[in-house]
C-alpha cells in the first residue's frame, strides 16, 4: 500500500502560489520539536515525527495542514514514549478550550 | 565500505514494504547510474521507531533519465532526475 | 492565526515579530493540543518558557537571505564558488551558517542544466540557508507533478526552457538538502556582492524561477 505521503508523480492541480503568514501556534510547534529534537533532550528524531506523521493515514494526511500534521506527530510520539500521558493530555486539553471559551464569553 | 562507485550502473529494488520507507514509490523497479557516494548515514526506517539505525550504509544519488522512469514523459528527452537512495535498496544494473 | 497579512513577496522574508495567540476564533483541536503539550512540557520541566521563546526565534529569524549571500559570493568570488560546489556544508560554514544534521549539495544551473529541488516525501528543504519553505513547496500539487512533469510546473511559476537545456529534478529523499545556485542574471556586471544579494531570491535557489534584475 503505497503511503498517503508518497506522492511522486500522482496526478494533481496547479500550484497554488498563496502563501500565508505563519501564525504563533505553528511557530510554537516548530519550536517544541526543535527542543525535544536537541542533543539535550533527543526525545523525538526527525525520522520518528516523519513516521507518526505517515501513520495518520489518508484521510488525515489529505484534510489536515502541515503544521497540524506535525502536533498530531509529535504529540503521538511523546505518548508512545511516556513523556506525557494520555490522561494528562486529555485534562490539558480540555481546561485549555474551557479558557478559550471563557475568551469569547467574556467579550 | 561502499558497494557502488560514481558511474556505476544500479537498479532500484521492486519492493514493497510497509514501514517508514524512504525510497519513492515512483522511483522502485528503475535504473539509474551513481552520481555520487553521499556518505554513511543511519538507517531512516530502524530510526523511525527508536532504535539507533546502525549499522550506518552507504547513500549515493543516483541519476535517472525521466523517460526511463515514467513511462509517458511528455517533457524533453534531456531531463533527467537525482534521487537519494540507500545502498539496500539498489542492485547492480544490467 | 496572524491578523495581518500584506503582499509582499518573501524573496528575502524578514522576521516577523511574534504574534500574541489572541485569535478572533477559537481554538481549533490541533491548536489545543499543541498548546496542551506546550504547557504540560513546561510543567514537567522538560523544556522551559524561555526556552521556547527562544526556539520560536530562531525559528522566526532565518530567511532566504542565509542562502542570498551564498549565491552572491559565489558570484563574485570563483573560488567560493569551486568550494561551494565541492563541499557545500563546509563552504556555507565560511558564512557562519550551520547545518547540524544534514549534508548540502549545491547544484549549479548552467547553459545546458537546470535544476529544481524537491522533497516528494514530506518536506525537506534547507532551512538554515532559506527559511521556512514557502506552502506551496510542501503542498500536494508540487510534490506529485514536478517530478513527473516539471517543465509544465516551471511554466505556472513563469519559467520556460528549450528542449535541449537538461531539467534536472532533484528529490530530497535522505540526508542531504539542496540549494540552487542559479546564473547570474544579465545587467549585473557593475554591481557589488552586497548589491547582488538583492537579486537573488528564494523561489530562485529552490529553482522554480530565475534571478531577475528589477
Amino acid at each position: 500500500m503505497r503511503g498517503a505521503h508518497d506522492l511522486g508523480g500522482l496526478p494533481a492541480g496547479t500550484v497554488d502560489m498563496a502563501e500565508h503568514e505563519h501564525g504563533f501556534w505553528e511557530k510554537r510547534i516548530d519550536g517544541i520539536r526543535l527542543l525535544l529534537a536537541d542533543k539535550e533532550r533527543q526525545l523525538i528524531t526527525v525520522d520518528e515525527m516523519r513516521r507518526g506523521i505517515e501513520a495518520l493515514g489518508k484521510e488525515a494526511y489529505d484534510k489536515l495542514n502541515y503544521y497540524e500534521r506535525w502536533t498530531a506527530s509529535v504529540t503521538g510520539v511523546m505518548l508512545e514514549k511516556g513523556v506525557i500521558t494520555a490522561d494528562e493530555l486529555g485534562r490539558k486539553m480540555a481546561e485549555i478550550e474551557e479558557r478559550d471559551k471563557a475568551r469569547f464569553e467574556d467579550g | 565500505m561502499a558497494r557502488y562507485a560514481k558511474g556505476d550502473r544500479v537498479l532500484v529494488r521492486r519492493a514493497f514494504p510497509p514501514g517508514h520507507i524512504r525510497t519513492p514509490w515512483y522511483i522502485r523497479g528503475k535504473s539509474g547510474v551513481i552520481e555520487r557516494i553521499c556518505g554513511e548515514f543511519g538507517n531512516p526506517e530502524e530510526l523511525a521507531y527508536g532504535r539507533d539505525g546502525t549499522p550506518k550504509q552507504s547513500l549515493y544519488r543516483v541519476r535517472f533519465r525521466q523517460n526511463e522512469v515514467w513511462d509517458d514523459y511528455a517533457e524533453s528527452p534531456s531531463d533527467t532526475i537525482d534521487v537519494e537512495i540507500f545502498e539496500h535498496w539498489l542492485e547492480p544494473g544490467a | 492565526m496572524s491578523e495581518h497579512t500584506h503582499d509582499h513577496g518573501h524573496d528575502h522574508g524578514h522576521p516577523h515579530p511574534n504574534q500574541p495567540d489572541i485569535d478572533s476564533e477559537p481554538m481549533g483541536y490541533y491548536q489545543v493540543m499543541g498548546s496542551a503539550l506546550g504547557e504540560l512540557l513546561i510543567e514537567k520541566g522538560v523544556i522551559t518558557a524561555d526556552e521556547l521563546r527562544a526556539a520560536i526565534e530562531t525559528v522566526d529569524s532565518r530567511t532566504p537571505e542565509g542562502g542570498a549571500k551564498v549565491v552572491a559570493k559565489a558570484w563574485t568570488d570563483p573560488y567560493y564558488k569551486s568550494r561551494l560546489l565541492e563541499n557545500g556544508t563546509a563552504a556555507v560554514d565560511e558564512l557562519g551558517i550551520d547545518m547540524p544534521a544534514t549534508h548540502l549539495v549545491v547544484v549549479e544551473n548552467t547553459e545546458t542544466v537546470h535544476n529544481v529541488i524537491v522533497c516528494t516525501l514530506c518536506s525537506c528543504y534547507p532551512r538554515m540557508l532559506l527559511g521556512l519553505p514557502p506552502d506551496w513547496y510542501k503542498a500536494h500539487a508540487y510534490r506529485s507533478r514536478v517530478v513527473r512533469e516539471p517543465r509544465a510546473v516551471l511554466k505556472e511559476f513563469g519559467t520556460e526552457f528549450p528542449d535541449d537545456v537538461e531539467i534536472r529534478v532533484h528529490d530530497s529523499t535522505a540526508d542531504m538538502r539542496y540549494l540552487v545556485l542559479p546564473r547570474r542574471p544579465e545587467g549585473t556586471e557593475g554591481m557589488s556582492e552586497e548589491e547582488l544579494v538583492g537579486v537573488v531570491s528564494r523561489d530562485s535557489m529552490i529553482g522554480v524561477t530565475l534571478p531577475k534584475v528589477s
